[in-house]
């Protein structure tokens, strides 16, 4: 079991300037972290702390200015786009606050597409689409176009899309922002309950306070730096007051 | 558990190959076209001004060959009704060229139907932003994006090229049987009429195709970090 403590993504002195007009902003000034395989990790943050750039630099869709990302132990910055094509492909799924499926296919073909990518055979892939959509309970509704399923619903698609390639990752920008309360919750169980069962690293990027109670750390982000990293045990604790307040 | 380490062990540098993301050209031709068919609407107004223009450029050819095919006649009856029919042709002549001025028309509303495919693809790009942006966040490269760009155009530059072409040959037969009577389709080489609605799709084809050129770029040069952008 020394997966267990196999880092998935590791974070080091990563520093990332924007040109703004003539300033140099610095959204990132230095952050080390540290995300072991299996963990149901959410980044909190005030928007503006660096919260998506961070989020942004894990996923490989950025990259640093100087520092280093692992993800998997491989340094992002070393890929050329081919790598970088494959490493999204393959290793992370994606879910999104705005759930992004593609319009004109229907639910099934959402979900093969990353399949195709990943040079998959029709055949197979639509079996594993139809697996996979079992899982996330729309079963029946897999030839139905994203305009026709309900926020949830496309979440769920969403969910089912980012595990198409058995990725190691998962990473969610905020993926209860546009869902109300009992629908949110439910996307949240389902994220965490896939975490535990295909030992698959979510990440997510959240306002969610909802969040906080599955997750297994909580990395605080303020002003581009970690501000703390609380665990499960501590959390406890924090969220007490968190409660308070809302 | 397995799958990941199953992952790892693929990854040694030996195996390159199998790293690459693929998207198979029948998917690609599959995706397009559903692309086109949802978006029906969108790509007829992209396509209208192809149809417009080619059409326009197999009308003058056809009228061209329907007069040629008087002439080649050698009746002196049928020169006749070319030139009461306001052709201006000399008593050598043996075929009706285009006159300059007929050119510079044809050419300049095949440059206003290219504008107006690059305006037309470009909005077209902007509105698919997102979806392009997944697309690369699933691990499409940017040749994925390219070549489904190129492959709607070049559908939509074959059939709008197409119905152009027959639309523009068609109502160039009718005008000349109205203005030089029923003599006109008697005469004409219909070979010659079928190469002119050909000619007019191709260069309705490739006129898409060269429309779509800079649009397609942007698209395919686009950060897949766009996709997280939340305001649109």
């Amino acid at each position: 079991m020394e997966r267990e403590k196999h880092n998935i993504v590791r974070v080091s002195n990563v520093i990332k300037s924007f040109k703004l007009g003539k300033v140099d902003v610095q959204a990132l000034k230095g952050i080390d972290l540290e995300i072991q395989a299996g963990h149901y990790i959410s980044i909190m943050g005030p928007s503006g702390s660096g919260k998506s750039t961070l989020f942004n630099m894990i996923g490989g869709l950025d990259k640093p200015t100087s520092g280093k990302v692992f993800i998997d132990e491989v340094d992002i910055a070393q890929l050329d786009a081919y790598e970088l094509a494959w490493l999204r492909c393959r290793k992370i799924g994606y879910i999104f606050q705005t759930f992004n499926l593609i319009q004109v296919m229907t639910a099934l073909e959402n979900v093969t597409l990353p399949m195709t990518f990943a040079g998959m055979n029709s055949d197979d892939a639509t079996k594993k689409g139809i697996r996979l959509l079992d899982l996330v309970g729309l079963g029946d509704r897999f030839q139905h176009k994203p305009s026709e399923l309900s926020g949830g619903q496309q979440q769920r698609v969403a969910v089912a899309r980012a595990l198409a390639n058995d990725p190691a990752i998962i990473l969610a920008d905020e993926p209860t922002g546009n869902l109300d309360l009992s629908t949110g919750e439910e996307i949240i169980a389902l994220l965490k309950n896939l975490s535990a069962e295909r030992v698959v690293t979510v990440i997510s990027a959240t306002h969610d306070f909802k969040m906080l109670n599955v997750s297994d750390q909580v990395v605080w982000i303020r002003d581009g730096r970690v501000d703390k990293i609380e665990n499960r045990e501590e959390l406890s604790i924090s969220l007490g007051t968190i409660g308070a307040i809302e | 558990m397995t799958e990941i380490l199953g992952d790892k062990a693929s990854a040694s540098p030996t195996d390159q190959v199998s790293r690459l993301v693929v998207l198979p050209f029948k998917k690609s031709i599959e995706i397009s076209f559903k692309n086109i068919q949802v978006r029906f609407f969108r790509s007829m107004i992209t396509t209208m001004s192809l149809v417009l223009a080619v059409s326009f450029l197999c009308f003058t050819n056809v009228g061209m060959q329907v007069a040629d095919g008087l002439l080649a006649s050698g009746d002196p009856d049928k020169r006749q009704v070319l030139i009461n029919a306001g052709y201006d042709i000399g008593p050598q002549d043996t075929s009706v060229a285009a006159t300059a001025k007929q050119r510079w028309i044809v050419i300049l509303s095949l440059i206003v139907c290219v504008v107006g495919i690059v305006n037309a693809q470009l909005m077209a790009v902007t509105e698919r932003f997102q979806e392009i942006g997944t697309m690369k966040c699933l691990g499409a490269l940017d040749r994925f994006i390219l070549r489904l760009f190129f492959l709607e155009a070049g559908m939509q530059g074959l059939v709008g090229g197409g119905i152009g072409a027959l639309a523009g040959a068609f109502f160039s037969l009718i005008t000349a049987t109205i203005s030089l009577g029923t003599v006109a389709l008697i005469q004409v080489s219909w070979l010659n009429v079928a190469g002119s609605v050909l000619w007019a799709t191709l260069v309705g084809f490739f006129l898409s195709l060269v429309g779509v050129f800079y649009p397609a770029i942007v698209a395919a040069k686009m950060q897949p970090v766009e996709a997280m952008r939340t305001e649109h």
